[in-house]
């Protein structure tokens, strides 16, 4: 196998693999996380606005893991920056 | 025609012309469109303001927008939001404006260029201290570097550092992800499927602008309220 597949290969395979096991832990987090909130109103309806803004803002956090493997799985496909010494 | 190849993960890498050292690229360009539309419509908006009865309809507008900003500042931090409706509440009309503008064919927000959302970070990266210095002064804020002991100091330093990159990565990330899936479906499962993304792309940018307006709010009140909680600590010690 020259170089050029083995790069090929190698980043769309790491792409899928950071996608599909980066994105794991914040489903289960995110999951947790409506859960309790969801809880929390049932049980008190009138806290509902700060309620859901700490939860906007929790979300946010635990969905920035996510998007750093998206952004790392597009860097690798589209901007990999290996591509540069491989076809030169 | 498409101004931004599938391919390319920027609209920085779209330059309409250039002279010398001087590149105009799609960011920028869509960066001004953005500000003539928010000051156009700010103009059009307060041209006649009245404090009468019935007031024009581009005032309601505008006036439930600042209130909204101002009753979600102020119950954040729990004392007055004028000093941070500025700047807070222009992050969130900036983000606000280009993310819903993405439905507009041939516009490409400049929220989904990694630029301009580092700009905007560091926006909230230099707007922490000064709200911190400018409410309790340099000591009492760079003694905040070193709760509970100094060895704490780097992990602050970190902290400060990675939640602006979060900042911008997260922005960045969703808007630019967002055109990317609608482009890659409208080659899979052309005019229908692509047409629920959109719709559903309006609620992720509003959301975006919302979380990033909220969470440089919350930087912002955790170097307020931080030392102030240290000093009722300090108060209460003294007392006992």
């Amino acid at each position: 196998m020259d170089s050029i597949s083995i790069v090929a290969l190698a980043s769309i395979f790491a792409a899928g693999l950071a996608m599909g096991i980066g994105s794991i832990g914040p489903a289960l987090g995110m999951g947790q996380a409506i859960a309790q909130a969801l809880a929390a109103i049932a049980q008190q309806p009138d806290e509902r606005n700060s309620l859901t803004r700490t939860l906007f803002v929790g979300l946010a956090m635990i969905e920035s893991i996510a998007i750093y493997c998206f952004v790392i799985s597009m860097i690798l496909i589209f901007a990999n920056p290996f591509w540069g010494h491989i076809i030169k | 025609m498409e101004i931004v190849a599938l391919n390319q993960i920027s609209p920085d890498q779209v330059i309409l012309w250039t002279w010398k050292f001087i590149t105009l690229n799609v960011t920028i360009l869509y960066t001004w469109l953005v500000m003539a539309i928010l000051v156009f419509i700010s103009w059009l908006a307060t041209r006649n303001l009245s404090s009468e009865m019935n007031v024009s309809r581009w005032q309601h507008f505008l006036e439930v927008i600042i209130s909204v900003v101002r009753g979600e500042i102020s119950e954040m931090t729990k004392k007055g939001a004028d000093n941070f409706v500025p700047l807070i509440g222009t992050l969130f009309l900036f983000i606000c404006t280009s993310n819903i503008l993405v439905i507009v064919p041939g516009f490409i927000a400049p929220t989904s260029s990694i630029t301009t959302t580092a700009a905007l970070a560091s926006c909230v990266f230099i707007a922490v201290p000064y709200y911190g210095i400018s409410r309790n002064g340099v000591l009492h804020y760079l003694k905040e570097y070193f709760q509970p002991n100094f060895i704490f100091f780097p992990f602050h330093v970190m902290g400060e550092i990675s939640r602006t990159l979060a900042l911008t990565v997260r922005l960045f990330g969703n808007i630019m992800s967002h055109e990317k899936v609608v482009g890659i479906l409208l080659a899979v499962t052309p005019l229908l499927f692509p047409i629920i993304m959109q719709a559903l792309g309006l609620l992720i940018g509003v959301i975006q602008a919302y979380i990033f307006a909220i969470l440089s709010m919350v930087y912002i009140a955790s170097a307020l309220s931080a030392d102030e909680e240290g000093h009722a600590h300090a108060h209460t010690k003294k007392e006992g």
